[in-house]
């Protein structure tokens, strides 16, 4: 094989623009010695709680997926094992509900979504020439948070109490009315603390990729596969909220008969499918991209040469983030909405296919242009190819309403989302596998055990779900578990059946491929694809720091090539002679280099703080509901000890990150990872409120059973208090505007935030005072229990904005706050105004509504 | 051609033997798309196999802007004008047609419909229609989602508490036809099922005879 060229365009350019001279070479050895003591797991089993490193992570992200894959696919063998006979009594209704329900959810929450999100924690920081993600506690955080939420998922299925309405848990079945017990709160409240992994997820790729960049990085010539990630991480951050908000919403309902979704008291069952198909379409492409970001990446290597038309594959990756939130409807077509609307998001659908054609074409291109050699990765993307181009077609056509009302609903619909998600995913991720095994686990592969995994799963596929399309036009619908009226669909349920144990024995041979190959495999010649990206340029297995010393432009020009001139610590920043871990933030277009991130250590902190979320929602499902109230308060003090672990009581002296480039440290500055971390947070959480503007919305326009019942509450009161309660969050805006100014000077800053605890605290008390003599009962109509939830929300915001003005004052006392530091600051500042933009807009909503009578 | 392909297509709740002009309609429009999919299918495994040959320089453009923007902008325009051209052929409205309504429960149906003298007859699992007419069917639901289906005669709609949806369909000829819910509504599912009998014309079946006893035709119900 031939060396790939480093893609070429602006290579001038930026030896131009950037300049930085080479650290002096010294002994890789000990450069090695000196991070891996800094930047390793702690020993021992208590190296497993406390590790909050990427690589430790991102593995243990994917082998926890790659488990409930494995689950998830015995799920699907008892559902092929009733369905191979029409009156098949393998498993009871119930039974067959709750497991259908889970294979759904366990597929799309606790395999796809963690398996993208481990790749990607895995993958990023080597691809972008860095030593870890920005927020290495979070990465952890996260992990814990899907681990304690899947086994809740996974013992409620050993313990026969499973969810069991679908795994899109539409109402009013999902209601307390018609599913009493536990069940539905099971996946209301597993799902959504397996979210938060998600949103920690979605926020720290983010940062990642546009603060950490190699220094000449541009953010138009990073690699392919980080575009990708960074259009998924963009639509998790936007896509998510509208479920979670569903999610609250369902589970409000459900425990405190609050009516959203309850035609007779105003609610509207239309609204969980809008919000859940808000997020259940964008889902589709989260998960397609970080796929499609792993072939862009290996056809060219396997074709040796470089990618075909960038550029447009860039904007289709845009274009699929912008039209994606354009779509759910398509999952609503037969709900009765008016032809015109219907014909809008018909179109919308349609062309979302154009960019995908987009970058399949890009692909095909690529091949043409190089030489394909048909190792095991190609292998799978031509199984990549087959499945999806299929899927892709047959996607188009539900996209067209007409046939929708036909196939919508019917095992139709089952074929076509196989062929999506196992084409666009599950082959693209093994073609991935096998591509970057060598890579993860320093050895090469067993030969021939590969192949023959991947012509098992292709033939079982296709014999298990081509045919399914037929089942389904046949008038098949989905979710049944006996047909013992419809002998015609007999032999084509059973050859999906028989073909379904095909797949899953490939499956079987390709785990077996990948255990043997990280336990038995031979060690690996470096870089055995002769691949271009940073990625490669490390030692294998990948040491806990990455990179020695950082990629400068010297070392990108370089590509894989410039593995030794890093080692040899020629690179930036090299070592760890301060005895922490170091990493380079630069500029989020350009790539300049502009500040020195000093990241935590190991911690047990991630462990403790999940932990108690997961308590809260052990006592939610136990319907203990004010036991949760001290729940709350313990994660809430680990979360100010979170906050405590980012404090820091003393100037820190800037850095040499090369012979005449001296940085200083975040300590000093004001534009932090954790300040665009927040920013990011906050956007999600914008989405959150814009999905709950959406559902007042929706509810007081289209809901039957409006206009609602007058308001009882003392006239003229309840907009006082909302007035004060907006005057005490612009107060606190002042304030920390206040504090900042005597920060920069020098002054004491106690004085400003007091005065903002002040009007926080205030703000709080009138907001409490408004659900206690104001609000109706918010039993009695969807309107009351929308106000209860908007009363809620901007409490919740006045609390932290409190909580966090008192870390600020607590801050101050330790001196914390100085000239040059502005501690904690910045981050209250931009909750601040958040809250006071959401209180202003619901409080006029609320007084709209009618606000006391 | 076709005959041939419907075969073993066949079955009562098949939409690829149509019995009526609106899933006629959306039965072509499958065959038509059927057909293109095949064809780009094809085109796309050829293109991919041609990649194995020895490297051949196309700009660019030629990929990313003729196949990817020029060429798929075609065939959806294409695709996406028959369908809104079906759909609004297909569509319920206000032209005389008989209203009959569907009510679901879980877990069975409530029909009414117009009996001898436009007097309105209701009847448990089997919708009497009368044959070579349009029929509006007003379906709304009693307790969860569900949804009207019956695949010979039109696509489906769903039954949702709180709201009227309405659907058109429409029978050739006297015969039966079986629908079901096709929305997941609980533990009796897979046993909503109901017929549809088609009569004709002047030939009102007893069901809809103003008999004082038998209002409903039981028989036709199964769980």
């Amino acid at each position: 094989m031939t060396d790939i060229p480093v893609a070429s365009t602006g290579e001038a350019a930026r030896e131009e623009t950037l300049q930085i001279a080479p650290n002096p070479p010294r002994r890789a050895l000990s450069l090695h010695r000196e991070l891996h003591s800094v930047w390793s797991n702690d020993p021992g089993w208590r190296g497993q709680i406390t590790a909050v490193n990427h690589t430790t992570l991102g593995l243990r992200f994917m082998c926890t997926a790659l488990f409930f894959f494995a689950v998830g696919g015995i799920l699907s063998m008892l559902i092929r094992a009733q369905l191979a006979t029409p009156e098949g009594a393998f498993l009871d209704t119930e039974l067959y509900n709750q497991i259908f329900t889970m294979h759904g959810s366990i597929m799309m929450f606790l395999f796809a979504i963690p398996m993208l999100e481990g790749l990607a924690i895995y993958m990023l920081p080597k691809l972008l020439g860095t030593r870890d993600m920005a927020f290495p506690r979070l990465t952890a955080l996260g992990y814990w948070c899907y681990l304690f939420g899947g086994l809740i998922l996974l013992f409620a299925l050993l313990g026969g109490v499973a969810p069991r309405d679908g795994w899109f848990m539409y109402t009013p079945l999902s209601g307390a009315t018609y599913s009493p017990g536990i069940n539905a709160d099971v996946w209301l409240l597993g799902v959504t603390f397996v979210e938060i992994s998600a949103l920690a997820a979605a926020v720290e790729i983010t940062v990642t990729i546009l603060r950490q960049r190699a220094p000449g990085m541009k953010l138009t010539e990073m690699p392919l596969f980080a575009w990708y990630i960074l259009g998924t991480s963009a639509m998790m951050l936007v896509g998510f909220p509208p479920l979670i908000l569903g999610s609250v919403l369902l589970e409000i309902e459900r425990a405190f008969d609050w009516p959203f979704f309850d035609v007779a008291r105003g609610g509207d069952p239309l609204l969980w499918q809008h919000l859940f198909w808000l997020f259940g379409h964008p889902e589709v492409y989260i998960i397609f991209l970080p796929a499609a970001g792993a072939i862009s990446t290996i056809i060219p290597v396997m074709c040796r040469t470089t990618i075909l038309g960038y550029g447009a594959i860039v904007a289709a990756v845009v274009a699929l983030v912008f039209l994606s939130f354009g779509l759910w409807v398509h999952h609503m077509f037969t709900v009765g909405i008016p032809h015109m609307a219907l014909a809008f998001f018909s179109a919308a659908s349609v062309l979302v296919a154009v960019p995908t054609a987009v970058q399949v074409f890009a692909w095909i291109g690529t091949m043409w242009k190089g030489r394909p050699e048909m190792h095991l990765p190609m292998l799978h993307i031509m199984g990549f190819f087959l499945t999806f181009v299929m899927g892709g077609l047959t996607g188009v056509m539900l996209a067209i309403v007409p046939f929708n009302w036909q196939a919508h609903d019917t095992a139709f619909v089952t074929a076509h989302l196989h062929y999506v998600l196992i084409g666009g995913f599950v082959f693209p991720m093994m073609a991935a596998a096998a591509y970057w095994m060598p890579q993860i686990t320093g050895r090469a592969r067993i030969s021939g055990l590969g192949e023959a995994a991947f012509w098992t799963i292709l033939i079982g596929f296709h014999g298990t779900f081509f045919l399914m399309h037929l089942t389904g036009l046949m008038g098949m619908p989905r979710r049944i578990d006996v047909y013992p009226d419809n002998p015609e669909w007999i032999w084509l349920n059973l050859t999906s059946s028989v073909f379904g144990f095909v797949m899953t024995i490939g499956f079987a041979l390709f785990a077996l491929d990948l255990f043997l190959q990280a336990r038995l495999g031979p060690k690996t010649e470096r870089n055995p694809w002769r691949a271009p990206g940073l990625d490669w340029a490390m030692p294998l297995p990948a040491p806990s720091y990455n990179f020695a010393s950082l990629p400068g432009p010297r070392q990108l020009a370089g590509g894989a090539a410039a593995m030794l001139s890093m080692a040899r610590g020629e690179g930036l920043l090299p070592g760890a002679s301060r005895g922490r871990r170091e990493l380079l933030v630069t500029e989020t277009g350009s790539a300049r280099p502009e500040h020195v991130a000093i990241l935590p250590g190991n911690s047990d902190l991630p462990l403790r703080l999940s932990a108690s979320i997961g308590l809260f929602v052990l006592l939610m499902l136990a319907g203990l509901y004010w036991l949760t109230l001290p729940a709350l308060a313990l994660v809430a003090v680990l979360i100010w000890r979170w906050g405590r672990g980012m404090a820091w009581g003393a100037d820190q002296p800037a850095v040499q990150v090369a012979p005449g480039l001296t940085l200083p440290t975040q300590v000093h500055r004001r534009d932090t990872l954790g300040r665009t971390g927040v920013i990011c947070l906050l956007v999600a959480n914008g989405t959150l409120f814009a999905s709950l503007l959406f559902g007042v919305g929706f509810l007081s326009v289209v809901a039957p059973g409006w206009p609602a019942p007058a308001p009882t509450g003392p006239e003229g009161l309840g907009a006082g208090l909302i007035a004060g309660a907006v005057a005490g969050l612009i107060g606190g805006s002042i304030a920390v505007r206040l504090a900042e100014r005597r920060q920069v000077n020098g002054q004491d800053v106690a004085g400003p935030v007091w005065k903002g605890l002040i009007g926080n605290g205030a703000a709080l008390l009138c907001l409490a005072a408004l659900a206690l003599l104001v609000l109706d009962d918010p039993t009695r109509h969807a309107r009351d229990a929308l106000r209860g939830v908007m009363a809620g929300y901007v409490g919740l915001h006045a609390l932290i904005v409190t909580v966090m003005t008192a870390f600020a004052l607590d801050q101050n006392r330790r001196a914390e706050i100085t000239a040059h530091r502005a501690g904690s600051l910045p981050a209250w500042r931009l909750w601040q105004d958040f809250s006071v933009v959401i209180a202003l807009i619901l409080g006029a909503v609320a007084i709209m509504q009618g606000a006391g009578g | 051609m076709v005959p041939v392909l419907l075969a073993g297509c066949d079955g009562p709740l098949s939409t690829l033997t149509p019995a009526g002009p609106i899933a006629a309609e959306i039965a072509w429009l499958w065959w038509a798309m059927l057909a293109g999919a095949a064809a780009i299918t094809l085109l796309v495994g050829v293109l991919i196999l041609m990649g194995f040959g020895p490297p051949r320089e196309r700009s660019a453009r030629h990929w990313t802007h003729g196949w990817g923007l020029g060429f798929s902008l075609v065939v959806l325009s294409i695709v996406l004008a028959g369908g809104l051209w079906v759909g609004e052929r297909t569509l319920p409205r206000a032209d005389g047609a008989v209203e009959v309504r569907a009510h679901a429960y879980q877990w069975g149906w409530r029909f009414t419909q117009p009996g001898a003298g436009g007097a309105i007859v209701e009847t448990e699992g089997t919708l009497y229609i009368p044959a070579g007419r349009p029929v509006n069917v007003i379906v709304t639901a009693e307790d969860v989602i569900h949804a009207f289906w019956v695949p010979q005669l039109a696509g489906k709609v769903d039954a949702i508490p709180g709201r009227e949806n309405m659907l058109r369909l429409q029978a050739d000829a006297p015969g039966i036809h079986a629908g079901l819910c096709a929305e997941f509504c609980g533990l009796g599912h897979a046993g909503m099922r109901f017929d549809v009998v088609a009569y004709a014309e002047g030939d009102l079946p007893d069901a809809l005879m103003p008999s004082p006893n038998t209002p409903a035709a039981e028989e036709a119900t199964d769980d």
